[in-house]
Formats: C-alpha cells, sequence, structure tokens
C-alpha cells in the first residue's frame, strides 16, 4: 500500500519519470483493470510536485499541468511522454561515460520530439538538485518559511494496485484453509512441537531456530488449542481440538503479504509498475508457494521475512539519498535488521539473506564513508547507526526469541537428557525434582553420581558391579580380572561413588564439612561393592591404546593398588575452587600414570552387558568433554557401616538449597546443544538433490484424501520455474557483456539505468544465489521445499530482466511489439499451467486416473494414482 | 594533509629500476636499507659502477646467508631417529610400491610419492624395507636419501619466502624477518625432515607463489623472455601442487584469482588493442592451464606406467581396470563368459569404491535387525567374496555332470548362497543397521536352505527379457521377490563389529543409482569352457577419470570416527596442540610437532594488526585524504602486497572450515608459510611508518633497525628453547620439573 505523506515536505525532488508504452500495452491486453490502477499510480509526478510547490511556488502552475494532462488521458499519450523522458533522460545519463557513441540506444526512431514542458521540468530539477546540494542552509530557511506560511496538509495516495493484488493474495492463500482436515506432511514434525509448547514442556529441535515454532505455536495459542493430539502419521484426522484454521493462518497470511511486497520491492528497485505487478502476479500464481504457505510450515515465513529484509533495505535505502536519519530512515533500517534476525529465527538458511543483507549495505556504506561532501562525523553516525541496526539489533532479537523460547518452555520433557545436568535441574519436574535441595559442595564423605558431560553416544553415569572383566578376551589378550567399571546410561544404586580422603578411614561427612577442592587427591568408592576405583597399565578391552579401568581387587598378585585420583575442576575460576555438584566440570587424573578418567564409549560386548567402556587415556592428556564428568546426584554420607549405607543410597536424596543458571548459560548451552545434534540423515522418499530443483525434476506428494484420488502435492508452475532460471542465465550473460563493454567504456546503460540493472541483479540473482548454492555443501536431507526461497528471489528477477529487453534490447516499434506479444501468450501460459495444477495445490477436487496422468508430464514427478 | 614531508623523497622513489622488472607498487614504496645511501643522489645520475655491485653482491651474500641457515637447520641430525616417524609408515612405503612397481591405492595424487620413490631408488634403496608401523627400525636399509630429499625441499622454503617478501616490499628487513621466522618455526622444521609430502607440497606452493609475484613484476615488460620465464614456471609448479595433493588446488585458486585481476586490469587499458589483449589471455591459457593440465596428466601416464603389476590397491578399481595389472586374475582374463547356474562368482559394486558383495561368520549384533549374518562390501579380494548362483526352487547341485548347462538370464529368479558359509543372501522387513529406511540384508538358512525371502531376480540394466548374463560387461540390479526392494550398498562404514566394511542394504526407493548396480567379475565354472575375454580396455581419459573417482571417495572416506580425538581448524593458528612422530613415554626419542609458540602467537596478532591498519589505510584513501609520498608507498605495499599474503592465508586455511574429512595439525603449514611472510612485511612496514613519524626527534632513524633486531633476536631465543621439540627430546615428561622442557610447557594441551 502506497501512502504517501506531502505537507511540508518539500525536499523530495521529482525523480527521472519512467513510462514504458510496451509494457503497457501489456498491461492493456492482460487485465485492463489493472493498466487503469497501474496509470494513476504512475509515479504520480503530481504528489512530488506539490511537495515541489512548496519550495518552488511560482512554478508549480505551469509544471503541474501537462503531467497533470498526461495522468488523465489514459495510455495513448503515455507513447510520447516516455519517449520524451528518455530522449531527456538520454544526456543526463550518459554524463559519467563521455565515450557513449549511439546517442539513440535502442530508442524508437520515430518518437515525436519532446514535450517542451516535460523537458524544462528536467532542467528545472537539475537546477534543484544542484542548489540543493550546494545551499543547503538557504533551502532549509525556505522550508521552514513554507511550512509557516502554509498549513499543515496530509496527503494519502492508495495504490489499488496493491490492494488488489493483496486481495487477491489472501484470496488464494485463505480459501478453504482448514481443507483438509488431517495432518499434511511435514505437520507431524512441526506440529508435536507446537504441542510441546501448548504443554510447556521443553523439547530439542536441532533444524532451526525457536522462533519458527515459536510463530506457529503462536497459532494454536490464539485458536485455542490445548495441545492433546498425537501427532504420529501424515494423513491421520485432526481431533474437533486442533484449530486448524488458525494453525495455519499465519503462514498463509505471510504467503498472501509476500504478493504485494514482491510488487513493492521491483518498484523499489526502480522498475516500472507493469514490471511489479508481474512480479507479484507471478508470486500469486506459483503453485508451489501456495501449497507451501497453506500449511503449517515455515517456508512461507521464511520468505516473507527474506521479502521484508529486501525491501525494507531498499527503502531505507531509497530514503537514504534524501532525508538520511528522518523518522522514515531509521524505521527502515531498524526493520531490515528485525527481518534480518527473524529470518535466521525460523531457519538457519535465513542467514545467507542476511549476509546478502550485510553485503550490499556493506558496499553502501563504503560509498558513503567515499561521499566527501559529508563530513568525518556524519560519516561516523552513518556507519554506527548501519551497525547498530544491521548488527547488534538481529543478535538482541536473536536472543530475544531464545529468552521467551526458554521462559514458554519451563517444563522437563522427553529431551531432558541430552542437555547437561545444571540446564535439566533449572527445569521445572524431571532431575530438579531429584537434584533439588542437594547440598553444593562436595566433600571427603560425599555420596555422589558422576555424569559424562560429553555423553556420546547416550548420556550416562560412571557404574560399578560386581562382575570382572573376562581373564582372556576373545581376542586373546589377557586382563586385569578386576571389578568391571562401565558408564551405564540409567539410573542405578550402582551408580553411587564415595568421595574418600585417601589418608582417612572414615566414608562419613565430618561436621562440619571438609569440601574438596581443585587439586585434592581422592579416592573413589564404589558404594555397593567398597571396592576403589583403579587403573593401571593393563590395556583397556576395547581401546587397546588406553588404560583399563577397573575397581581395584586384592588377588595378592603383584599388582598393587592404584586408586590415587587428583581432582582437575576444568571451569574453575581460581585455583582453590571447591568441588560443586552440578555446575563443577571436572577430570580425575590418575596420580601414578597421569591418565586420565574417560568415556571411550565403545559398548562392552555380553561380558560387560554392553554398558559403554570406560578407559583410562593416557595419550591424549588435551580437554575433550568425554574426559570430563560432573556430580549429579549428591548427598553427604551419614552411614559407616556397609549395610546402613547400603540402605541409604537406595533411598532418594533430599535437602533444600536452590541454584539457577544464567539465562546466557543456558541459552549457549541449547544453541550448541542444538548445532551438534545429530539427527539421523536419512534418506526419504521424495528427497532430491538441489540439481533436480531448478528444472523442477522432482515433486513431493503431500496428502493424499483417504477415500477418492484428491491429493496435494508440492509441485510449481513448471512454466515459471523454466523461465525464471533462464532469465537469471540471461541477466548473468547480460551483466557480464554490459560490464565487459563498460571496461572499454563502450557504455550501452546510462549511468542511473546501469546502477539500477546491478542492484536488482545483486539482491534478486545473489538472493537466488546465495539461498541455493549453499545447499551443495550441505549433506542433510534436502528436499524441494528448499528451493523455494531462492525461487522467490529468481521470480522477482523475472519481470526485471523482461522489462531491461523490451527497453534496450529491442530497437524497433516493431520488435517490441512482437517481444510483447511473446511476453503476453508466455504469461497467458503460465497462467494456463498453474490453473491446470490447482487440484493438486489445494487438493480439493479428486482427479480421474487419466486426468492425473495426463498431469504427469515428467517422468521424474511421483503422482499417485489409487489403483482399484 | 600537505605532501611537503615526503616531497624532497620523490624524485628518487620513482627512480627506474634498469635490467630489473618492478612493480608500480614496489617502486613506490620506495628502497630497502641497503640502497639507503643511494637515495640523496639525483635521479638522472646513475649510481658508481663500484657502489651497485656492492650492493649486489651483499644482496647475494645476504641470500646465501639465510640459504645456508636454513640449510643447516632442516640438514642437522636428520638421520634422527633411525626408526619410522609418523606418516613415513605410508608415503615411505609408497616410494618403496614405485621402485617394486606394484599397483596400490591411494587418496593423494601421485607425484609426491613418485618423486619420494625417486629419491629413494637414486640413493640405493631397493625397495624392500616394509615400513609396517611407526617406531619399526630402518636398521641397515638406505632411507637417508627420502629424507633428505624431503628436507632439501624443505630447506627451500625459506629462500623463496625470502625472495617473494623482497618481491612484494622491496625490502630487505622485511624478507630478512620472514626468512628468521620460518627458519625458527620448529614446525616448518619438523616437518620438513621426515618421509612426507608436506615440504614437497609446500615447495611447489611457495615456488608457485614466488613466480607469480616476479611475472607480476614483469606486467611493464609483457612478452619479454623473463615474463614467459616467470609464467610458465608459475604453470609449472601449479601442477606439481596440484599433483601433490588435492589442496595444490587452493594455491591455483589464489594463482586464477590474481590472473583474472590482471587481465581486468589489462582489459580496462584502452590503449591496448583487442588484439594484444587476445594474446595476452592467450599467453595465460597456455602457460597457466594448458602447460600444468598437461603436466598434471603426464605424472598420471608416468604413474600407470610405472605400477603396471597387481597389487593391494587393485580391488579398489574397476574390473575393467584391473585387467591393466599384470598378475591380476582379470589380466588376459580367461573365463567363461556367461552366467550360469552352479557358477561360483563374485559380484562387485559398481559405484567407485565400495567393493565386493562379502559375507562372513559373524552375526549382526543385539539390537541390529535380526541376529543373522552379516553382509557387508568389502574393497579388498578374499575367498569370503564367493558367492555361488542357484535356482530359487531346486537345491540339487548344479555341477553335477549329468545337468546340462543351464543359463542364467535376466528376469530369472536365484538364489545366492555363500560359498563359505553355505548361507543364503537375505532380506527382509528389518531396518539396516545405519541406514533405517533401508531393509537388512542377511545370510541366513543351513547348507543352502532357506525361506523365501531369499528369492532375488536378476535384472540386466537396458535388457530384454531371456538374455543370458554376460560376465564383467553386465550391469546387473537384483531385486528382492517378498520386499520388491534393489541390493545395494549405502556406502556408509560399519562400527567395529562389522569390521568397518560397507553396510549392504536393500533399498525401497527404486531409483537408479550406481549404488545398486553391480557386476560379476571372478566366474568359476567347470562346465564351461575358459574363453579369452576381451575385456573392455579403459582408455587413458577413463582411467584418469575413474581414479580421480576413487580419489574422491577415498578422501571422503576420511571421516573422523566417533569419539576420536580430532583437530579442529580453529585449533591450529593457535597452536592449540600438536602431532606426536615419535615416542610416547619418558624413555622414548621423542619429537612432537608443534609449532614455535612465540613465531604462532606473533603471527596471529600480526594478522589482527594487518586488518586493523590495512583498513585504516583504505577508509583513509576512500575518505581522500592526502597521504605524503612516502606513507603513500607503504601503505601501497600494505595493501598490495599485504593483500596478496592475507590472501594466501585464507586461502589455504578458511576451506578447512568446510571440509567434511578428517583434518590434523600438519594442513595448516601451507597457510602458515603465508601468514609468516605477512608478519614479516607488516611489522618492516609499520616500523618503517614508526620512523617516519618520529623522524623529527633524534635516534629516530634507529627504531626500525632496533626493532626488526628485536624481532629477529626474540625469534632465534625461541628457537633456542624449543629445538629440542623438533630435534627429540629424552628424559622425563615436560611436567615434570627434571624435563629439558621443563616450564615450557605453556598449554595444558601440548603433550611433550
Amino acid at each position: 500500500m502506497g501512502r504517501r505523506v506531502g505537507g511540508t515536505a518539500g525536499d523530495e525532488p521529482p525523480p527521472h519519470t519512467d513510462r514504458n508504452a510496451d509494457m503497457f500495452a501489456l498491461c492493456r491486453l492482460t487485465d485492463v483493470a489493472m493498466c487503469l490502477v497501474a496509470q494513476r499510480n504512475l509515479d504520480s509526478p503530481a504528489g512530488r510536485l506539490i511537495a515541489l510547490r512548496d519550495v518552488t511556488h511560482s512554478w508549480s502552475a505551469d509544471l503541474g499541468s501537462p503531467s497533470a494532462h498526461a495522468r488523465c488521458t489514459l495510455a495513448a499519450p503515455a507513447g510520447p511522454a516516455d519517449a520524451a523522458s528518455r530522449a531527456s533522460s538520454g544526456p543526463v545519463g550518459s554524463k559519467e561515460c563521455r565515450a557513449a557513441s549511439p546517442p539513440t540506444n535502442g530508442r524508437p526512431s520515430g518518437a515525436p520530439p519532446p514535450q517542451a514542458g516535460l523537458r524544462r521540468r528536467e532542467r528545472l530539477c537539475g537546477d534543484l538538485k544542484k542548489q540543493q546540494a550546494s545551499s543547503s542552509p538557504g533551502l532549509l530557511f525556505c522550508k521552514m518559511l513554507g511550512f509557516l506560511q502554509h498549513p499543515v496538509t496530509v496527503t494519502a495516495e492508495v495504490n489499488l494496485n496493491m490492494v488488489a493484488l493483496t486481495a487477491m493474495g489472501l484470496l488464494s492463500r485463505l480459501w478453504q484453509l482448514a481443507y483438509p482436515r488431517a495432518v499434511v506432511f511435514d505437520e507431524v514434525y512441526y506440529g508435536q512441537y507446537i504441542s510441546f509448547y501448548m504443554k510447556r514442556i521443553f523439547f530439542l529441535d536441532g533444524s532451526g531456530p525457536p522462533f519458527g515454532h515459536m510463530l506457529l505455536a503462536l497459532g494454536g495459542y490464539l485458536g485455542g488449542f490445548d495441545g492433546n493430539f498425537l501427532w504420529n502419521r501424515i494423513g491421520a484426522e485432526y481431533s474437533s481440538n486442533v484449530p486448524v484454521w488458525s494453525l495455519r493462518l499465519l503462514p498463509a497470511l505471510s504467503g498472501a503479504l509476500s504478493v504485494p511486497m514482491a510488487y513493492e520491492i521491483v518498484r523499489e528497485l526502480g522498475f516500472s509498475h507493469c514490471a511489479a505487478t508481474g512480479a507479484a502476479l507471478l508470486v500469486l500464481i506459483e503453485n508451489a508457494l501456495i501449497t507451501q504457505s497453506r500449511l503449517m510450515l515455515l517456508e512461507s515465513v521464511l520468505i516473507f521475512f527474506n521479502l521484508l529484509a529486501v525491501l525494507s533495505y531498499l527503502k531505507f535505502s531509497n530514503s537514504q539519498k534524501h532525508r538520511p536519519f528522518s523518522p522514515r530512515w531509521w524505521f527502515w533500517l531498524v526493520l531490515t535488521g528485525v527481518a534480518c534476525s527473524c529470518a535466521v529465527g525460523i531457519k538457519y538458511v535465513g542467514v545467507f539473506t542476511y549476509l546478502l543483507v550485510l553485503g550490499v549495505a556493506a558496499v553502501h556504506a563504503w560509498h558513503v564513508i567515499g561521499d566527501q561532501t559529508l563530513s568525518n562525523v556524519r560519516v561516523l553516525c552513518h556507519l554506527l547507526a548501519r551497525a547498530a541496526a544491521l548488527v547488534v539489533l538481529p543478535i538482541l532479537v536473536y536472543l530475544l526469541f531464545f529468552y521467551i523460547h526458554l521462559l514458554l518452555l519451563y517444563r522437563s520433557g522427553p529431551h531432558d537428557q541430552i542437555m547437561s545436568s545444571a540446564f535439566q535441574a533449572s527445569l521445572e519436574g524431571g532431575l530438579a525434582r531429584v537434584t533439588q535441595g542437594q547440598p553444593l559442595e562436595v566433600a571427603f564423605g560425599s555420596q555422589v553420581t558422576l555424569k559424562n558431560v560429553f555423553g556420546q553416544p547416550v548420556p550416562c553415569w560412571l557404574h560399578s558391579h560386581q562382575s570382572t572383566y573376562p581373564m582372556i578376551y576373545e581376542n586373546g589378550r589377557g586382563s586385569s580380572h578386576q571389578q568391571q567399571v562401565t558408564c551405564y546410561p540409567f539410573k542405578d544404586v550402582n551408580n553411587w561413588w564415595i568421595v574418600k580422603d585417601p589418608g582417612r578411614h572414615q566414608l562419613v561427612v565430618n561436621n562440619p564439612p571438609r569440601p574438596v577442592r581443585h587439586g585434592d587427591v581422592v579416592q573413589l568408592v564404589h558404594g555397593m561393592t567398597t571396592r576403589l576405583l583403579n587403573t593401571h597399565d593393563v590395556a583397556a578391552p576395547l581401546s587397546p591404546h588406553a588404560q583399563e579401568v577397573s575397581c581395584y581387587v586384592d588377588y595378592n598378585i603383584s599388582m598393587p593398588p592404584q586408586n590415587l585420583w587428583r581432582l582437575d575442576i576444568v571451569n574453575r575460576e581460581s585455583d582453590t575452587d571447591v568441588w560443586k555438584t552440578i555446575l563443577s566440570e571436572v577430570r580425575f587424573v590418575h596420580v601414578n600414570t597421569s591418565a586420565i578418567l574417560k568415556l571411550s564409549g565403545v559398548p562392552l560386548p555380553d561380558w560387560g552387558f554392553r554398558q559403554l567402556e570406560v578407559v583410562g587415556e593416557k595419550l591424549f592428556r588435551g580437554y575433550h568433554e568425554s574426559t570430563v564428568w560432573n556430580v549429579e546426584e549428591h548427598r553427604y554420607g551419614r552411614s559407616q557401616e556397609q549395610k546402613e549405607r547400603e540402605l541409604e543410597l537406595h533411598s532418594p536424596t533430599q535437602v533444600d538449597i536452590s541454584r539457577n543458571l544464567s539465562f546466557m548459560a543456558r541459552f549457549s548451552e541449547l544453541q550448541w546443544r542444538m548445532l551438534t545434534v545429530r539427527s539421523d540423515d536419512s534418506e526419504h522418499k521424495y528427497s532430491s538433490t538441489p540439481l533436480d530443483w531448478v528444472m523442477l525434476d522432482t515433486n513431493i506428494a503431500y496428502w493424499l484424501h483417504p477415500r477418492t484420488s484428491a491429493q496435494i502435492h508440492l509441485l510449481g508452475n513448471v512454466v515459471i520455474w523454466a523461465s525464471a532460471s533462464l532469465a537469471t542465465l540471461a541477466y548473468a550473460l547480460l551483466f557480464v557483456w554490459y560490464l565487459l563493454r563498460r571496461r572499454r567504456r563502450v557504455c550501452d546503460l546510462p549511468e542511473d539505468r546501469w546502477l539500477r540493472w546491478v542492484l536488482a541483479g545483486a539482491l534478486c540473482a545473489g538472493g537466488w544465489a546465495v539461498n541455493y548454492l549453499p545447499f551443495f555443501l550441505m549433506e542433510k536431507t534436502l528436499f524441494l521445499y528448499h528451493y523455494l526461497p531462492a525461487l522467490t528471489f529468481q521470480i522477482l528477477l523475472l519481470p526485471v530482466v523482461l522489462e531491461h529487453v523490451s527497453d534496450h534490447l529491442c530497437r524497433s516499434q516493431l520488435q517490441r511489439s512482437l517481444f510483447t506479444a511473446l511476453v503476453v501468450a508466455w504469461f497467458t501460459s503460465a497462467c494456463h499451467v498453474s490453473n491446470m495444477l490447482r487440484p493438486l495445490t489445494y487438493g480439493d477436487r479428486p482427479l480421474s486416473p487419466s486426468e492425473l496422468k495426463a498431469l504427469r508430464w515428467k517422468d521424474s514427478w511421483d503422482i499417485l494414482i489409487r489403483r482399484y | 594533509m600537505p605532501p611537503a614531508a615526503g616531497g624532497g623523497l620523490a624524485g628518487s622513489e620513482l627512480r627506474p629500476r634498469r635490467g630489473r622488472c618492478g612493480s608500480q607498487a614496489a617502486r613506490a614504496a620506495g628502497r630497502d636499507v641497503a640502497t639507503e645511501t643511494a637515495t640523496a643522489r639525483s635521479p638522472k645520475r646513475p649510481a658508481p659502477l663500484s657502489s651497485r655491485r656492492f650492493e649486489a653482491a651483499g644482496r647475494w651474500a645476504l641470500l646465501a646467508l639465510v640459504t645456508l641457515t636454513s640449510f643447516a637447520t632442516r640438514f642437522h641430525r636428520l638421520d634422527q631417529p633411525p626408526h619410522i616417524c609418523w606418516d613415513e609408515t605410508h608415503f615411505g612405503k609408497m616410494g618403496s610400491y614405485y621402485i617394486n612397481r606394484t599397483f596400490f591405492f591411494d587418496v593423494h595424487p601421485p607425484l609426491g610419492k613418485m618423486l619420494i620413490g625417486l629419491a629413494g631408488y637414486l640413493s640405493g634403496y631397493d625397495g624392500t624395507f616394509l615400513f609396517q608401523k611407526p617406531g619399526d627400525n630402518y636398521e641397515h636399509h638406505s632411507y637417508m636419501g627420502m629424507r633428505g630429499f624431503c628436507a632439501f625441499l624443505g630447506s627451500m622454503l625459506i629462500p623463496l619466502a625470502y625472495l617473494t617478501v623482497l618481491e612484494l616490499s622491496r625490502s630487505l628487513p622485511a624478507a630478512l624477518l620472514t626468512a628468521a621466522l620460518l627458519t625458527f618455526d620448529t614446525g616448518c622444521l619438523t616437518l620438513s625432515q621426515y618421509i612426507l609430502l608436506d615440504p614437497i607440497l609446500m615447495f611447489f606452493i611457495m615456488a608457485a607463489m614466488l613466480s607469480m609475484v616476479k611475472y607480476n613484476s614483469c606486467a611493464n615488460r609483457p612478452f619479454s623472455a623473463p615474463w614467459w620465464f616467470w609464467l610458465s614456471l608459475t604453470g609449472v609448479n601449479l601442477a606439481g601442487a596440484l599433483g601433490v595433493k588435492f589442496v595444490g588446488l587452493f594455491i591455483i585458486l589464489q594463482v586464477g584469482w590474481n590472473t583474472l585481476s590482471d587481465l581486468w586490469h589489462l582489459f580496462g587499458d584502452l590503449s591496448l588493442s583487442m588484439v594484444t589483449l587476445g594474446k595476452h589471455l592467450t599467453a595465460r591459457i597456455l602457460c597457466l592451464i594448458v602447460l600444468p593440465l598437461a603436466l598434471y596428466i603426464a605424472t598420471y601416464a608416468v604413474h600407470f606406467m610405472v605400477l603396471n603389476k597387481s597389487g593391494p590397491g587393485d580391488g579398489f578399481f574397476s574390473s575393467a581396470f584391473q585387467a591393466r595389472l599384470s598378475g591380476n586374475n582379470l589380466h588376459n582374463a580367461s573365463i567363461p563368459e556367461h552366467l550360469a547356474y552352479g557358477s561360483v562368482i563374485t559380484v562387485k559394486n559398481l559405484r567407485m569404491a565400495i567393493g565386493y558383495l562379502h559375507s562372513h561368520r559373524h552375526f549382526y549384533p543385539e539390537g541390529v535387525g535380526a541376529r543373522q549374518q552379516q553382509v557387508t562390501t568389502y574393497l579388498h579380494k578374499d575367498y569370503n567374496n564367493l558367492w555361488i548362483i542357484k535356482k530359487h526352487n531346486s537345491n540339487s547341485d548344479p555341477l553335477d555332470p549329468s545337468h546340462p548347462v543351464e543359463f542364467v538370464r535376466h528376469g530369472d529368479i536365484i538364489r545366492l548362497e555363500h560359498k563359505e558359509t553355505s548361507r543364503n543372501l537375505h532380506s527382509h522387513y528389518h531396518e539396516a543397521p545405519l541406514t533405517r529406511k533401508h531393509y537388512q540384508v542377511t545370510g541366513y538358512g543351513i547348507n543352502g536352505s532357506g525361506d523365501s525371502n531369499d528369492f532375488w531376480r536378476i535384472e540386466v540394466i537396458n535388457r530384454k527379457f531371456g538374455n543370458r548374463i554376460k560376465v564383467l560387461r553386465s550391469r546387473i540390479r537384483l531385486i528382492h521377490l517378498v520386499t520388491g526392494c534393489v541390493l545395494g550398498s549405502s556406502g556408509k562404514v560399519l562400527p567395529k563389529w562389522g569390521w568397518e566394511q560397507l553396510e549392504v542394504t536393500c533399498t525401497p526407493y527404486l531409483k537408479e543409482t550406481l549404488s545398486s548396480i553391480w557386476n560379476v567379475e571372478d566366474h568359476i565354472n567347470p562346465k564351461l569352457p575358459n574363453i579369452s575375454l576381451e575385456v573392455l580396455q579403459p582408455s587413458f581419459p577413463e582411467i584418469m577419470l575413474e581414479s580421480h573417482l576413487v580419489m574422491i571417495r577415498g578422501n571422503n572416506g576420511l571421516k573422523p570416527k566417533d569419539n576420536e580425538f580430532t583437530s579442529k581448524p580453529w585449533h591450529w593458528p593457535i597452536n592449540f596442540q600438536g602431532l606426536r612422530f615419535s615416542g610416547v613415554n619418558d624413555t622414548d626419542f621423542r619429537v612432537y610437532l608443534l609449532g614455535n609458540p612465540v613465531i604462532w602467537w606473533l603471527n596471529l596478532l600480526s594478522i589482527a594488526l594487518y586488518i586493523l591498519s590495512a583498513s585504516i589505510f583504505a577508509v583513509a584513501v576512500q575518505r581522500g585524504a592526502h597521504l605524503p609520498v612516502k606513507v603513500e608507498g607503504l601503505s601501497q605495499v600494505l595493501l598490495r602486497g599485504g593483500g596478496q599474503l592475507l590472501f594466501g592465508w585464507m586461502m589455504h586455511y578458511f576451506p578447512f572450515f568446510l571440509m567434511g574429512r578428517v583434518l590434523y595439525f600438519h594442513h595448516y603449514f601451507p597457510a602458515m608459510l603465508f601468514s609468516s611472510m605477512l608478519t614479516g612485511l607488516l611489522w618492516d612496514t609499520l616500523l618503517r611508518l614508526c620512523a617516519w613519524s618520529l623522524a623529527s626527534y633524534p635516534l629516530a632513524r634507529c627504531v626500525h633497525v632496533l626493532g626488526i633486531l628485536t624481532l629477529l633476536l626474540g625469534t632465534a631465543y625461541s628457537f633456542y628453547l624449543f629445538h629440542p621439540l623438533a630435534y627429540g627430546m629424552v628424559g622425563p615428561l615436560a611436567q615434570d620439573p627434571q624435563s629439558p622442557m621443563a616450564g615450557l610447557r605453556w598449554l595444558e594441551s601440548w603433550d611433550f
């Protein structure tokens, strides 16, 4: 919606108008009603002239009339006006390139002479610009006077074009939104997280940051969803408590709003209304985009924020030329930052668009630095403002997502195990219930369970049991035949160890307790068997390079006990730090051999009950998480007698102190786990490779009606996909061609057109490239929908290239008409294809097998045909 | 800013250097210490002959000194320790393979190992040492030739770096500082002293860099003899770098980028006609693409010519490839042509480096599908790769002479019985061990009798039903009759229980990929006549392509295993952790690959400092500040010369972050060379700037000299402290106060 506030804004010089007769012809043929709207809004010189009038009051009368005239008489006089503006722009534009040889570069030969009024206006504008540049204080004064002399007026413009596009977008995305009332494809995946949000249960999802999930959950919240639905199968019917419509509403709205945003982006890039309308219409009718936005999926939201970031950056950079540091300028700058972090917050791939915007902003900032009309202080202000809005703000917003995420999810849940003990203890229920009220400082005589920090392949606790290592292993090596020490992934009474002072015999805590500090030498006594943790120069059962760890059994042979361990607190703040429950990460360094107690993670054979092997690592003494342990459950030992102690070990721990992790600690742990959690990269029936995407060689069957053959597919409009790819190719070739020729001082395009062309390419072709090419390096399972953000950018490029071809490459009127006709034919076919694929997009109508077969245009498409 | 300060110097700055090629930047940058005396003279009057001779002699003497020091440090105690260290076990072994002419497989291109083999051959090594494992004593075998060759190339790095920095900065102190940094770095020293690929690789990288810089300096005299010389030398060295390891690609990218920007520069020069530009372009294509490519291919031609005997690498390659190797059973093969029931066969996957269908007397462990016999793929030739092809419905012995020969035809339903264990190839609705969405493939049944899940339909790709199946040529698929899935290999490595062989699955997705297509390789059937089979003799381009695919797969296959301590790229520049070359305990002779921490941390600091100072200069230029001529020249050196070095460092470092394969500390050393050169150039420039800004004070001139001297002496002293790392330590470990290295273990993670 274009809404311009005029009033006292007197400093906006009329930009060079660009009207395009041929695109109008196209408009007329395709959509006459649209065209009327487009014509009315054609850059509206009048609107700006109103502003002009405030400054140069006396000129306004004779200036306003010719353009107003042009505005009223619809498309017919647009031809000469167009020609005039271009003719006049020629010399202006080629100021930079003096060697520009052909003066009528791709211009119609029979164009009538330019209208005097318009030419004069150009000149005046030039004067005005100069005046503005040279004596801005004078202008400022002028402006102030204008403000005093005239009443404050507000001129609002409503772009009906945009209204219509928005309405159509909403219609296409919202129509029958609650159909099908069944789980469609990845809804089964996102749905479970929505349920977790509704129930406030903590979860961990490695696929992306939480903002996307939160948005979907917001839909559930608005619809009053209680989270009670079992998301287990694609195609399962929703029960009545699931508010399908409101759950799907947010993705659908973002999909719908992408349509007018496409329009605005192309406009802000400086191309005609016709091109902008074309881009919006292509986004509107693209089947894959429609399908993806009508379901509980995140791509459409991601696309929305990608486009919003680009659009607001463009708005910002366009207002940069006129009024830096105005509220409008700030608004768009800040919005760029926020939109970028939202995009990243939905999926990590959003970071590529963010980087693109940052890159373009950096280039523009570099120009600002080079602008020697600005003072150093002002340049610094510009840079600081950009850094704050485009770097600092996104980080803060990103943190905010996690803050809300952690605020919402405060209950323990199924993914607790992956997190550290400290994190688990910060959740309500779960470990917190067990560890609540444990003594904080580990003392000599404490009873503890030791959890490995690395926890790979599964989180587990240091464990021992009566069984001994087999005398001889399968491969003929011998062992010490002492008691096994393993790591056990389940809670068990055999996980309890007692921290003992080597110099004393007692196994209870003194009063007052004597805390264990970093560097202290301790013995670890296994609670149930009272044997001491020991390691010696015997090869470990499965990792022969490391030492065996056992609980020492005295067989009266020449193998002395070596059971002294030095405590090394890894995350200590000082060298006298006390060993703390849950919080301290400690390593046990063997005093005799300086081996380190380590989880090797290899499951032992049957004799070791498939528990995980624990070894003494002597080769590698650097830091690794698998050598680090923390105390999870802890209580002070009270009974010296073994029998009593066993009873004590069986009873739960209960005392009372509370502790909390800071937000940053929780955030960094959660983010790290999310990035490192390994999802099984499984092959999927509909997985595809990036090469399949460009020409749409694959599809995804999303849903099939349980009885009829109605079905939903993620299937794009082939015409649009193919032509968008061709347009990208054409852009690249033309760009290289122009670039080389410019290097030889041959300017095919006037400077301003060239800059416009480059910016359009950087954002649209660049947007495509950064959202597409990285997938070649990714090892995860890829699907067609990963391509949609890239496709959206590609679609934006398509009308830009078409307009360029028509403007600059068609040399005669005849060629241009022919080209226009071609474009119309192409667009009609795109609409036709879109319409043909509509049943597969909405899944609203069962098709007969023959119809379905007819729709299978490529052999690689998988369209489901029921066998009766 | 008025240019007054530098005005007086301007004339002499632009003095043309006749008889030498000099870059714009370097000329503007002015002189080095040795030419300092010449500045006062008028540019028009050439310096007296004697003084110039003296100057040139001084330069040569300095270069000779640098070279000598470098050789002395590298060759000192080269024979120690007289046992295999670290990867010598691989590369020495491969050198022996060349001497013995047996075919082997390695993930790196052949040039480096060929050179090692050649050095060994020339120095009288006979290829008989087994190179079994690190720590084995060389005894009477001559290993000094190979070590000496590597040490020679490793010593050459320092003069090359010296000349490169000299060319980029036109400043002797900068070059000297660079040379000192590299000479006194224990890491470079250690890496140069053993039979490894790295010294060879780094030599080619540095030589390519030097020739590129030299040729850039010749830009004002295109098509002259030196220009051609340096351009083609760049190409030769690029071929060398890529021929040793694939990471040589990074220097190719750097040279490519440099060439592109060079061409872009020329293209914008309107005084050059299109014909001249065409010549420029052709010269570069010729020297930087065609020449290296030809040399690279030539190394492969030599490689395949030399290695003509069957060896341990056969199984990695396709059947057609193996037919080239004498001693291989496919060489001049004589086997029955068509598959018949009762034949004993081996089945090979068509995807590169997957291997033969294999089974052995071990079960899948509990929790991994059904506890039945494992079926895997295995790259080496083995009795357990043999299968008997049988009819699905009769268990009679088809080799019974009373039965007529019955050929297997496309579309037949068969059973495959494992010859050694008499179990049938079997699949069922259990998930596969690693690829959860596929079905498990097992060996099932007793003495060949199983159930209907043992039935497979054999299909030939692109053939009609009823055709016979040809050995070697036919591309077959095995489709499981009950579940309809296709036998394939996922290419994933099974854990220890599966002996790290590759997983075999039955995939329900009928996608046409090479990993589910097989061919029959060995074929034994006494009832059929053996006929000499003209196996497809692959052409040279096919061999090239295949060996590259196998190498790339091999490289990608070097994944770090679970729970293995792996080196991360961010560890490297901070010298976080070294590599143990030899010895563990305090009784051993220990060599530990670790950079000299003083140098490495200085390098790290310099990169940050460089980025800071370069951006200050860049912003100043962009803001249109007028720099004094002297400063202008220094800033050009910093931005252009330093820029190239920084780019080199980034090109040789950052790509490792994207690599999925297992990484080691020594991968950083090419980048470290660039970073040291940057350090040398940066500190010299900064000290000059410092001296310039203090010019009004007395003693200001000394700032530069003093600064450089401090740095030189500091690095030399740190080398004195840390030299046992490279030359070997004996005695207690560093944490022991008795140890000679006590107090030098500055980071917990260092392990010596």
